[in-house]
């Protein structure tokens, strides 16, 4: 498998890096000459200075052969339209793009960019899981289909407890999948009751989780 | 008609004093207040300090109800980011923006951008004028 990846700082060159010693033939193309000439060093030959957003370095750095192409500049306009030309351009299959901007994420995949990467995304998603108390977590995003999974604790004021889940009026596109319970898993059928304390994990089409989080968590305070 | 228009410099700047000018409502986008200094005074249009590749500042600037959105900072990529949040997310009926690089210029325009390429037109209108010239003595 053939990698470009434009964009060399810290997250280019760690992941030239990694994709190396994982045994891929990876390309790396950065703009600035002195970065290009440290990398040399260490890399070899397969450090190009250049502008990833121009036909002429893609096309240098074989890009019409190209399986990925990664751009993690540090700009996500650039990164953008380097995914773009990359797809368009050079019939590049899979393009991945680093968002800075978090809020870039979905219009990025609107845009056709088969992967983003949101480093405040990722770190705040950590930092929700990490706090317990959270009555409401979105654990993942699945993109191509718009769903996400989320787990949410079931709270005294919401209307659903004590009601077996064929009586709950769930919003559409809406799945309760799991229950945990006292620190037991329950597989959960229509019969199944709702009680307070309980951790549902629900699969939600990503624009109802606003709706479910009332349903769970109680209307806000 | 609505225009918005993303960077002040030559060009947006003309645009935004022609178009108010010609009594449309133009508002104008650039990430430098200093910019600002390119349009007069009491300037009647509506002036938003920002980036124009952020979606915050382009509401804030009236992109829901613009009809006519134009990307002319000095960069290709903004430019193109601007342009497809207008096209993709907000459905402004016209956009128009400004590539330096052919290369690219081509490659939008073929996903339906109204692209306009200095550098392919300046080109064009040189070699014309090449063209068109007939040496007065012929050399040799």
């Amino acid at each position: 498998m053939y990698i470009i990846v434009v964009g060399g700082g810290k997250v280019g060159y760690y992941l030239t890096k990694t994709l190396v010693n994982e045994g891929y033939e990876v390309f790396l193309i950065e703009k600035n000459p002195a970065k290009v000439q440290v990398y040399r060093d260490r890399f070899g030959a397969i450090v190009m200075q250049g502008d990833g957003a121009e036909v002429a370095t893609l096309a240098a750095a074989g890009a019409g052969r190209a399986d990925v192409v990664i751009a993690v500049t540090g700009d996500d306009e650039d990164n953008l339209v380097i995914c773009q030309m990359a797809r368009e351009r050079f019939g590049v299959r899979r393009t991945i793009a680093r968002v800075n901007n978090p809020k870039n994420e979905e219009l990025f995949r609107k845009l056709g960019i088969d992967v983003t990467v949101s480093q405040t995304n990722v770190i705040l998603s950590i930092i929700e899981q990490q706090i317990p108390e959270r009555p409401f977590v979105h654990l993942m995003a699945l993109r191509h289909a718009d769903l996400a999974i989320v787990e949410a604790k079931v709270s005294q004021d919401s209307p659903v407890i004590h009601q077996p889940i064929w009586q709950i009026e769930l919003p559409p596109e809406v799945i309760i999948t799991a229950i945990l319970r006292h620190g037991e898993l329950i597989i959960p059928t229509g019969q199944t009751v709702i009680e307070p304390g309980d951790e549902l994990i629900v699969v939600t089409k990503q624009q109802r989780e606003a709706e479910l989080r009332e349903l769970l968590t109680g209307p806000p305070a | 008609m609505r225009i918005l228009i993303v960077g002040c410099g030559r060009v947006g700047s003309r645009l935004a004093i022609e178009f108010v000018a010609e009594g449309h409502r133009v508002s104008i986008v650039d990430q430098r207040q200093e910019a600002f200094r390119r349009l007069p005074d009491h300037f009647p249009g509506q002036l938003v300090l920002g980036t124009g590749i952020d979606e915050d500042v382009l509401r804030s600037a009236g992109i829901e109800s613009a009809d006519v959105f134009v990307a002319v900072t000095e960069d290709d990529n903004t430019n193109i980011m601007a342009a497809q949040i207008a096209q993709a997310i907000y459905q402004v009926p016209k956009v128009i923006l400004r590539i330096y690089d052919p290369e690219r210029a081509e490659v939008y325009r073929g996903l339906g951008l109204t692209v306009i390429c200095p550098t392919r037109t300046v080109a064009d209108m040189i070699e014309e004028q090449v063209r068109q010239h007939r040496p007065a003595r012929v050399s040799g």
